[in-house]
């Protein structure tokens, strides 16, 4: 079966994230200023064949400890998708 | 003795080093990513650039290179490993040493000079240094903010494995460290370019010192292969 799946790899709380930090900054400057806790996160899509959800999950968990995500300064959450 | 420099697709600076390595009358070899070897050399070098154009993240792909498993045996077995900018981008993905290099705090890619203090003279790139010394070194990176969690700073402070710190933070680095260690001293990495304060001309030759223990730790690296 096919997965459509998302993985969206965020800053690990507390760990300094700049580009939030700046974007956070600009908003007031444009009128918004109740704006915080600001942060800018990466989103990656992919197809994978597998034969169970569990089984593609498990393959996606893997390959974000190898590849997709630094456990140092990032985390991910997994979501499948609609297949189009 | 052979310093053996990786060159990745998007590598900028082995050519700078191998220069470096030779006006102090080393011998340095370009090894190239595809190749699952380091081809017997007695130190290894990885410089600085773009590695896979920092996709992804800084060295994230470049650490699954086949000449990366090479280096990895290469340093577990003692030989002497140094990561220059990128190249301690990459050995930090491929584990070699902890932490991350993140995005600089200003949000600003720096492109300067840095005074750098040294910390240690118990590693492969200190060992001809004097505590104290400060050097002054060229940086000229986006991502070179030095992160870890706070047991692993604990660590580094207390094995004395912070080996150089900017004397003023350019970049939001933790701790102001601009180098880091291993346990044993023989793996280094570091985001200033000592290649590049090489000589005179340069600028600065303060790099020179770090260089040429380099080509110490090679050398006595290169005896007890004998």
């Amino acid at each position: 079966m096919r997965f459509a799946i998302r993985i969206d790899v965020t800053h690990v709380p507390g760990v300094l994230d700049p580009q939030g930090a700046t974007v956070e900054r600009a908003l007031p400057a444009l009128g918004y200023t109740n704006v915080g806790a600001v942060s800018i996160a990466k989103t990656i899509r992919l197809q994978l064949d597998a034969d169970s959800e569990a089984a593609a999950l498990a393959q996606v968990d893997e390959m974000c400890h190898k590849l997709l995500a630094n456990p140092v300064i990032e985390r991910y959450t997994v979501a499948f998708e609609e297949l189009v | 003795m052979k310093v053996g420099v990786v060159l990745f697709p998007g590598t900028n600076c082995e050519l700078d080093v191998q220069w470096a390595v030779e006006q102090l009358g080393g011998e340095a070899v370009l090894l190239w990513h595809g190749d699952a070897t380091v081809s017997g050399v007695d130190a290894v070098v990885v410089p600085g650039g773009f590695a896979h154009g920092d996709y992804l993240r800084t060295g994230a792909i470049a650490r699954f290179s086949p000449v990366m498993d090479a280096v990895g045996d290469f340093a577990a077995a003692g030989g002497p490993v140094v990561g220059i900018c990128n190249g301690f981008q990459v050995i930090t993905e491929a584990g070699l040493l902890p932490g991350a290099l993140q995005k600089n705090a200003g949000l600003t890619f720096v492109c300067d000079t840095a005074a750098l203090r040294v910390e240690t003279t118990r590693t492969a790139l200190t060992n001809l240094a004097t505590v104290g010394d400060v050097l002054r070194i060229p940086i000229n990176h986006f991502e070179g903010n030095y992160v870890c969690d706070a047991e692993t700073l604990a660590a580094l402070r207390a094995e004395d494995r912070i080996v150089v710190r900017y004397v003023d933070n350019p970049n939001g680095s933790l701790d102001d460290i601009a180098g880091i260690c291993n346990e044993a001293g023989n793996v280094v990495g570091l985001m200033p370019h000592p290649e590049r304060a090489s000589d005179p001309l340069l600028g600065s030759d303060d790099g020179v010192v770090l260089l040429r223990s380099l080509l110490a730790a090679a050398d006595e690296q290169a005896r007890t292969r004998t």
